[in-house]
């Protein structure tokens, strides 16, 4: 497949204005599933989370699960919108075999919440507010894995293998309305909305919302217009665009390859686009066509689900502290500066600093830890931090570790290198690696005796009460310990040595 | 309303996974035209201030408690299944992504 | 037992069974065995009934000896047995079954097996009633002749000649031809009640939603329904008190049950009652021995005591239009779900490419018959987009249309009352090519499908001009489906009288039939 040619970001820029559009389809974690009662659980033997309702056998019928309801009508009330009712389930008519009825139950022209909107704060603090049009129930499908030929892909593949332990778990499709004026802080705003919704869903405690397992699916919808006109552009939609950071490029890129379509004097194609996260590009899926007549009607086997607005009214009242007000609170009880905690939010590890202080670090611990050594490895990596793995009660071990003078805060990070790599707990990957500050102090006032010598100066500006110079002979000392001195234990031998009360 | 002909019939049949013949879409066709005008003033009979009826009962509000019932295990899942490989269906290679 | 004995067990009704088997009088081995035998010796064969698809020998009779232990025991297990308990039923082969196949009449479904039971095969084995076997259908429940069943036509008893009505030809035949004294059908546009009609049997169609659908293939869910096929008003009662009920599994069943059927068709009163015959159903588009049966049975419910008032329902001149818009509508969208991959029939392409569009598109093409083939391309056009609103959005106003005469008329009579089908048995083969000329047999019945109203069909007597049975059919609003069984007591036993016996006592082929088991 030859590469699509693109414009610089700066150029496209220029030329045109993006129009952005997101569906962000939220799995619910439900115990069953949509319309049957076999468990939503990720993960287990293939068809094995499957009942005759999940396969469509012939005769089966769906029953709607009352929690999938309510939780989407937590999602709609969190995203402000208005609670229809009334509203129905349609069927969307379409040949898959992923989908085992060959139609999915979905809601089309009488979506459960409608005209919401979500105020997205950006990088710089300023709030951005994205339309929301609706937000309807439906069910997932089943999965596919493509073999034979170029194995993995659906292109080239000989045949393809069905799991249908997926299919039916209960989905809310979140659809934006065009979002307009974005300007070229456009991928900007792409990541910080998913990121937004995926915030909101799970503090709502409705989905896992794990990016990585398909928790929340992103298609992203953008077409550029040129600066002044009003009609907009023909869109695609690069679908299933499943981490953060992707968003943000694809939408960068789709810019970036639409503003090339139109220099070119071409029009742009209607059509799905496929992101590929290792080329960072997207490529060409199916065109619109006929084929997409889903011949929606009215699903004759379900009943309308009419919310009371008592029923509406109780689940509201069960809604937890809205994003931006958590944001509030926890910056001041985790007493951040603005610096401090718009940096955390930026880096998207909110949620994991919180987590790492209920498992027992402090505030600036668990802010040290994920802004100091884990943002930066998920940026190596190219992933969100949150998906490298590490769990909370890793960061709160090592930290007790450096606390208890076990290992010092060099050695901590190339532990959690160890447990990255799949070593073992930081415990183990201390003992693997024999990592341990030296603590025998006969060594290390060999070592501190030798520093002070070959700086006198220093030493009589300690004594003279001058702490801070104290470095200088600290680092004398890790220098000639390789490093596996503990600091702390040094100092205070450091000031025992020379008679100084710190 | 336009009559219904052989390409209508063509792309019904597409939409519809049936693969027909040369002959027989033009039967069908033939077929399908006498059934449409058959039932082609059913469009004229309701006006626009009659509200549709899709279910005969109404009912509403008809929900299941989230709670786990019954599975098949990927042996009883998969005993009709044409074929299959790894406890997973087996299908012929996708041309059409969706 | 000897061969009369047999052959007696056979004519007795479901109800009369019931009692010998609590009296101890037989035992439900000796039924189900007379019954096995019948079917043994008149189903088969070139000139054959060919009612059942699959005969269930083996469980039906275990079903029937674990209610003989049962019984032989004593205490609380015996007296805890339904009133049904050892009586033997036929199965449309719709409603899926664990342990025998279901093939809806379809290639597509051959050799099938469902690994569920539908509700009401559920509720059958709960009151241990022992499953015959699976009766033949117009494919997919489509037709009303069961000329349209992969597997070949069932003869109607009456005449092997002629049609046995459908879809549920094969449940109707197989009760009038003694092989089962109760069947289960379903009913989309009157698949009980014409094959009733033209066998001389009583067909049931309950309210929407008053049986379970959950396991009943569906054509078009809004408007399918199982119900009870029998020879008596009281047997049909008997089994839909079986069968009907809420069920969890069907979001569109009713959440409160339709009160004692039995006691009403026991009780079987019409002093008083409104009886409305629907100007639009009845007269011209009817032959002239229907319309002849029809009007006595007026005359005799007259002399019972009823009132007859006439009613008009003016937009059910648009119910059988928008029943081929709606029904072919749902049924494309039901029946997507054949297609190769998850069970049943695979069929891959003659040339290349060999994609999984093809293939399920060559399952689809060798799997599906003609009928079935045209209702999906129908259905698949009413919904399309720019088609939409005029046929399926129009179907779906008429039905509005249809409801509102329903209750206008059900504000001036009780219960109303048609012809259940415009004529009686055609030949087979007659009809087959002018599918127009077919779908017009429902047009008697289909108003009620439309509306969820219940409707039962009871044998009316003779046509003058050729002999076979007449159906009259009686509706009900939603949820007085006793109202049908009150009324229908008491003009089958008034009919009855006039004849001076069951009408299927009067079968000619019946007697060839007879005659050929006997030869045995
Ligand atoms: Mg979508
Ligand atoms: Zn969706």
């Amino acid at each position: 497949m030859s590469a699509d040619a693109i414009l610089s970001f700066e150029e496209a820029m220029e030329k045109y204005d993006p129009v952005l559009g997101f569906e962000v389809h939220v799995e619910l974690n439900t115990k069953t599933k949509m319309f049957s009662s076999a468990p939503n659980v990720f993960g287990d033997e293939p068809n094995t989370n499957v009942n005759e309702v999940d396969l469509g056998m012939p005769g089966v019928l769906p029953v709607v699960n009352k929690t999938a309801v309510e939780s989407s009508i937590k999602i709609g009330l969190a995203l402000n919108c208005k609670i229809a009712e009334s509203c129905r389930f349609a069927r969307k008519n379409y040949f898959y075999p992923d989908t085992p009825k060959n139609f999915q139950t979905s809601q089309y022209d009488e979506p459960i919440a409608y005209d919401g909107y979500l105020d997205i704060e950006l990088e710089d603090g300023t709030v951005f507010r994205v339309e929301i049009e609706r937000a309807h129930m439906e069910e997932d499908a089943g999965k596919l894995t493509h073999l034979g030929g170029s194995a993995g892909r659906i292109q080239g593949a000989e045949y393809s293998l069905v799991d249908y332990n997926r299919a039916g778990v209960p989905l809310v499709e979140i659809v934006t309305k065009p979002i307009e004026g974005a300007g070229s802080r456009a991928p900007e705003l792409a990541k910080a909305y998913v990121a937004a919704v995926r915030e909101i869903v799970k503090n709502l405690g409705v989905s896992d919302a794990k990016m990585e397992r398909g928790n929340v699916r992103c298609d992203a919808n953008v077409s550029l217009r040129p600066h002044g006109r009003e009609r907009f552009g023909i869109r695609s939609e690069t679908k299933n665009v499943n981490s953060l950071r992707a968003v943000e490029h694809a939408v960068r890129y789709e810019i970036q390859r639409h503003a090339a379509v139109l220099d070119s004097g071409e029009p742009v194609i209607q059509e799905t686009r496929h992101w590929h996260e290792d080329t960072r590009t997207t490529t060409s899926g199916r065109a619109k066509s006929d084929a997409d007549d889903y011949r929606y009607f009215p699903e004759p086997d379900l009943v309308p689900v009419v919310p009371s607005r008592e029923w509406v009214e109780e689940l509201r009242a069960t809604l937890p502290e809205p994003p931006a007000e958590r944001r509030k609170r926890l910056k001041q009880d985790w007493g951040y500066s603005d610096l401090e905690f718009r940096d955390v939010v930026n880096a998207g590890v909110l949620d994991e600093i919180e987590e790492t202080i209920a498992a027992g670090a402090t505030a600036s611990v668990a802010r040290k830890w994920w802004m100091g050594e884990i943002v930066g490895r998920a940026k190596n990596a190219d992933v969100d931090p949150g998906q490298l793995g590490i769990e909370p009660a890793t960061i709160v071990e090592l930290s007790r570790m450096v606390e208890a003078g076990k290992i010092n805060n060099k050695m901590a990070s190339a532990v959690l290198d160890g447990v990255l790599a799949g070593e073992g707990t930081p415990a183990e990957v201390v003992e693997k690696r024999g990592l341990a500050v030296v603590s025998d102090d006969g060594p290390l006032l060999e070592a501190i005796d030798a520093a002070l010598a070959a700086q006198p100066d220093v030493a009589d500006k300690i004594r003279a009460g001058k702490l801070q110079a104290i470095g200088a002979i600290v680092g004398g000392v890790m220098k000639a310990t390789r490093g596996q001195a503990d600091a702390g234990r040094v100092k205070e031998l450091i000031l025992e040595k020379l008679g100084v009360n710190a | 309303m336009a009559a219904i002909n052989r390409d209508d019939v063509a792309h019904l049949a597409r939409l519809a996974h049936i693969e027909m013949s040369a002959e027989e879409l033009d039967r069908m066709a033939g077929e399908l035209a006498v059934i449409v005008d058959a039932v082609k003033s059913v469009s004229e009979a309701a006006g626009d201030g009659v509200p549709a009826t899709s279910h005969p009962i109404p009912l509403s509000n008809v929900f299941r408690e989230d709670e786990v019932g019954h599975t098949f295990t990927a042996e009883q899942a998969l005993s009709g299944a044409p074929d299959s490989d790894a406890d997973r269906f087996k299908v012929p290679a996708i041309l059409d992504e969706d | 037992m000897t061969e009369t004995n047999s052959t007696e067990l056979i004519r007795l009704s479901a109800a009369q069974l019931a009692a010998k088997l609590a009296a101890g009088e037989v035992t439900a081995v000796e039924v189900t065995q007379a019954h096995l035998d019948r079917i043994a010796a008149v189903d088969g064969g070139e000139r054959g009934v060919n009612a059942f698809l699959h005969v269930n020998t083996e469980e039906a009779l275990a079903v029937a000896a674990e209610v003989d232990a049962i019984r032989a025991a004593g205490g609380q297990a015996a007296e805890e047995l339904h009133e049904l308990a050892g009586v033997p039923i036929a199965v449309k082969d719709l409603i899926v079954t664990i342990g025998q196949p279901t093939t809806a009449g379809s290639r597509i479904l051959e050799g099938w097996h469902s690994p569920y039971d539908a509700t009401v095969v559920k509720k059958l084995r709960a009151a241990k009633m022992p499953i015959l076997g699976k009766t033949n259908l117009d494919e997919f429940a489509m037709g009303s002749s069961t000329e349209h069943s992969a597997f070949g036509p069932t003869r109607n008893p009456w005449d092997l000649d002629r049609i046995p009505g459908g879809s549920g030809g094969g449940s109707a035949a197989a009760v009038a031809a003694f092989e089962a004294p109760l069947a289960l059908g379903t009913d989309t546009g009157g698949s009980i009640r014409q094959p009733g009609a033209v066998t001389g049997t009583v067909g049931v169609k309950p309210t929407y939603g008053g049986v379970s659908r959950y396991g009943a293939i569906a054509m078009a869910s809004s408007l399918d329904q199982i119900g009870p096929v029998s020879r008596t008003v009281l047997d049909s009662a008997l089994l839909q008190q079986v069968i009907g009920g809420h069920d969890p599994h069907d979001s569109t069943s009713l959440p409160d049950p339709l009160g004692d059927l039995v006691a009403a068709a026991r009780l079987g009163n019409v002093d008083g009652m409104k009886i409305g015959i629907i100007k639009e159903l009845h007269g011209e588009g009817y032959q002239a021995g229907v319309e002849n049966r029809f009007n006595e049975a007026l005359e005799l419910l007259k002399d019972a005591g009823a009132e007859i008032v006439e009613v008009s329902c003016p937009n059910f001149q648009y119910a059988l239009g928008a029943y081929y818009l709606i029904m072919p509508s749902e049924a494309s969208s039901n029946l997507a779900k054949f297609d190769g991959v998850r069970y049943g029939l695979r069929v891959l392409p003659e040339d290349p490419p060999m994609t999984i569009e093809r293939v399920m598109g060559a399952t689809r093409a060798a799997g599906f018959g003609d009928e079935v083939k045209r209702r999906i391309i129908l259905g698949t056009y009413a919904l399309s987009a720019g088609y939409y609103d005029a046929y399926y959005g129009s179907a779906q106003k008429v039905r509005t249309l249809i409801q509102r005469d329903f209750e206008a008329a059900f504000a001036k009579a009780d219960v109303l009352i048609s012809p259940t089908a415009p004529t009686t048995a055609f030949k087979l083969g007659e009809k087959l090519d002018d599918p127009l000329a077919m779908y017009l047999n429902d047009v008697a019945t289909i108003p009620a499908n439309m509306a969820g109203v219940p409707g039962l069909s009871l044998p009316g007597g003779l046509a003058d001009e050729d002999g076979l049975p007449v159906g009259i059919q009686l509706l009900a609003p939603a949820r007085e489906d006793a109202r049908l069984y009150r009324v229908g007591a008491v003009l089958e036993s008034l009919l009855e009288a006039k004849w001076g016996g069951p009408l299927l006592d009067k079968a000619p082929a019946l007697v060839e039939l007879v005659g050929t088991q006997e030869a045995k």
